[in-house]
């Protein structure tokens, strides 16, 4: 048995057998990434012997029959914006390029707790702003199933890493579809959860409404038993919501009294949908009809309006959130700056070393969604863009609650288009916001979303199919997802990478 | 609605932003295209819509008023770009 092929399920019963031992998987991912990382850029600078440390302490629990951790042993990767002490935390920006946090994101030392071994960090998109993987500081990611491609944004290096077995599974964050889409296009399960189900303590915060931790693994049972770990209220996030967390493994095969009632709104069939997403997506309304569900049509007619909503909301609060970063306490500042114009030698030298920080520490979809999200809150038009955009918010979420009167899941696309070449859309920033049409309005809602394995195009890139459940209605999302996975054979695809 | 270069160095520097000439351009030309696209939010109509700032409502979430142990002064200046034995250096905010 081999522990780079195998889901978390296959690598507990290795380690359960004595097929394999933790030490012995961790090497192989090491090797693994060591053989093919070169040509992904999904893994960032990796020294193994940490994680093979941490194997061989759990291997030795095993041996002497200690209660191990529901993931003991099991290897995780994780995005480079989620904070692990004395470990580098760039999130793929030049701004942090050295910052080693000097506390464990909440998530983090729950994976301890559950045994898991942090196999290394994630390339991102630079502070998950980015849809593509390229405004990463250490260069794009790429597609395991084609070199030429992006595996999408902005958990780019998460996605890549697990469709190309660099690691059985990985946390990623999603804002406005950064877990759901990249796993679309890289053709592994994804898994965004409901705001507050996981606490965002650690989490490098980019827009504290919408940022939500969440796995990645090849089949919805992966993050089923990453979620069971990682979700629960956390005194140190006060946005952690105070409810029990389930057996979302046990959900997965539980058997509901009724039909699953899915609704496919009308509105995601619109223009610039890929015709061989759309044919994936009818496909998969069949095959969940096939599985004894019913299928009706649904509306969600404020969804049009989500992509504007969401890069006012989201820019807004970046804005905000990334004015920490000034030179000061943590982060880049800038050697010289000295004034440059005329206008600048009238500033005082503390704001010239703060604006000088930020110039030299930013990238430029960062420094463009700062200036956007200064302007819509800037005195005379918060209330024409902020105020408004924060109302459209709400008429969305009471689409969703409309529609969630009459069906348990929603099932869609997750992304317009299968994966694009990197350098297609760079250039052009509101083409690469569009990509979001599918994923933001959950965010916006605060509602769970997941994406699976639905489909190869002819010319063989993942398709990614989405459902979408009411807030803290997961068990459902994962049942649903496990049917869909159970009557198909996607998920067990993988890219052909020698 | 359409933001004059003067407007987008404004931003900037409320923003704590230094851009240089090319790119004052290309964020102008840039952040215009993006807000003539939001733009379209102007036909949305919300009268009476409440503004919902989190998609999961939470209020009032209180805890104990207790003291408990902080991140030790060296640790918290571990991450400091400029620093002595106490405290982070700054340029001078008082000319």
């Amino acid at each position: 048995m081999d522990p780079l092929g195998a889901t978390i399920s296959g690598l507990l019963d290795g380690f359960a057998s004595g097929a394999f031992s933790s030490e012995e998987a961790v090497r192989a991912f090491a090797d693994r990434i060591e053989a093919h990382n070169g040509k992904l850029n999904a893994v960032l600078d990796f020294d193994p012997a940490h994680a093979l440390e941490q194997a061989r302490a759990i291997d030795a629990r095993r041996a002497q029959g200690h209660d191990l951790g529901p993931l003991a042993g099991v290897p995780i990767a994780i995005k480079d914006n989620i904070c692990r002490r004395g470990e580098l935390t760039t999130c793929c920006s030049r701004m942090l390029a050295s910052y080693r946090p000097p506390f464990d994101a909440t998530v983090i030392r729950r994976l301890h707790h559950a045994g898991a071994v942090i196999l290394g960090r994630l390339n991102m998109d630079e502070f998950a702003m980015g849809s593509s993987n390229e405004t990463s500081c250490f260069g794009p990611a790429r597609n395991p199933w084609d070199l030429e491609r992006s595996p999408g944004g902005s958990s780019g290096g998460a996605a890549a890493a697990v469709a190309a077995s660099l690691a059985p599974t990985a946390l990623g964050s999603d804002t406005g579809g950064s877990i759901r889409q990249p796993a679309a296009l890289t053709g592994v399960v994804g898994l965004k959860p409901t705001y507050g189900r996981v606490s965002r303590y650690g989490l490098v915060a980019f827009a504290s409404s919408l940022d939500q931790i969440g796995p990645f693994g090849r089949e919805v049972a992966d993050v089923a038993r990453v979620l069971s770990v990682i979700a629960g209220r956390d005194p140190m996030d006060s946005t952690s919501v105070d409810r029990d967390v389930p057996d979302y493994l046990a959900a997965l095969e539980s058997k509901p009294d009724r039909p699953l009632r899915v609704g496919l709104a009308r509105e995601f069939f619109s223009e610039g949908l890929d015709p061989e997403v759309e044919s994936a997506i009818r496909e998969a309304a069949r095959v969940f009809e096939a599985e004894g569900a019913t299928v009706s049509e649904i509306s969600l007619p404020n969804s049009k309006h989500a992509i504007p909503a969401y890069y006012i909301v989201a820019p807004a609060e970046a804005s905000s959130n990334l004015a920490r970063y000034d030179g000061t306490i943590f982060g880049h500042r800038a050697e010289d700056f000295e004034p440059k114009t005329d206008a600048e030698k009238d500033l005082p030298a503390l704001i010239r070393m703060m604006m000088a920080s930020r110039a030299e520490g930013f990238g430029p979809e960062v420094t463009r969604r700062i200036m956007l999200g200064t302007f819509v809150l800037s005195a005379g038009y918060a209330d024409r863009y902020y105020v408004q955009a924060l109302k459209v918010r709400r008429l969305i979420r009471d689409d969703f609650d409309r529609a969630f009167q009459n069906v348990d899941v929603i099932l869609g696309p997750t992304s317009p288009v299968p994966a694009f070449k990197v350098g297609e859309k760079l250039s052009d920033p509101l083409a690469m916001y569009l990509l979001d049409v599918y994923t933001g309005p959950a965010n916006l809602a605060g509602i769970p979303g997941i994406s699976l394995p639905g489909g190869l195009t002819k010319s063989g890139l993942p398709i990614g199919i989405q459902l979408q459940a009411p807030a803290f209605a997961e068990e459902t999302l994962l049942r649903a997802a496990r049917i869909f996975e159970r009557a198909t054979d996607w998920h067990t695809k993988r890219p052909g990478l020698v | 609605m359409n933001l004059s270069s003067e407007d987008v160095a404004k931003v900037a520097l409320l923003a704590r932003l230094r851009l240089g000439p090319e790119e004052l351009a290309t964020y102008t030309e840039q952040i215009n295209e993006i807000i003539h696209y939001v733009e379209q939010l102007q036909q949305v109509d919300t009268a009476g819509v409440e503004p919902l700032a989190h998609g999961v409502e939470v209020r009032n979430v209180f805890r104990e008023d207790r003291r408990h142990e902080s991140l030790p002064r060296e640790q918290a200046l571990g991450n400091a770009p400029k620093r002595n034995h106490e405290a982070f250096l700054v340029p001078a905010v008082l000319q």
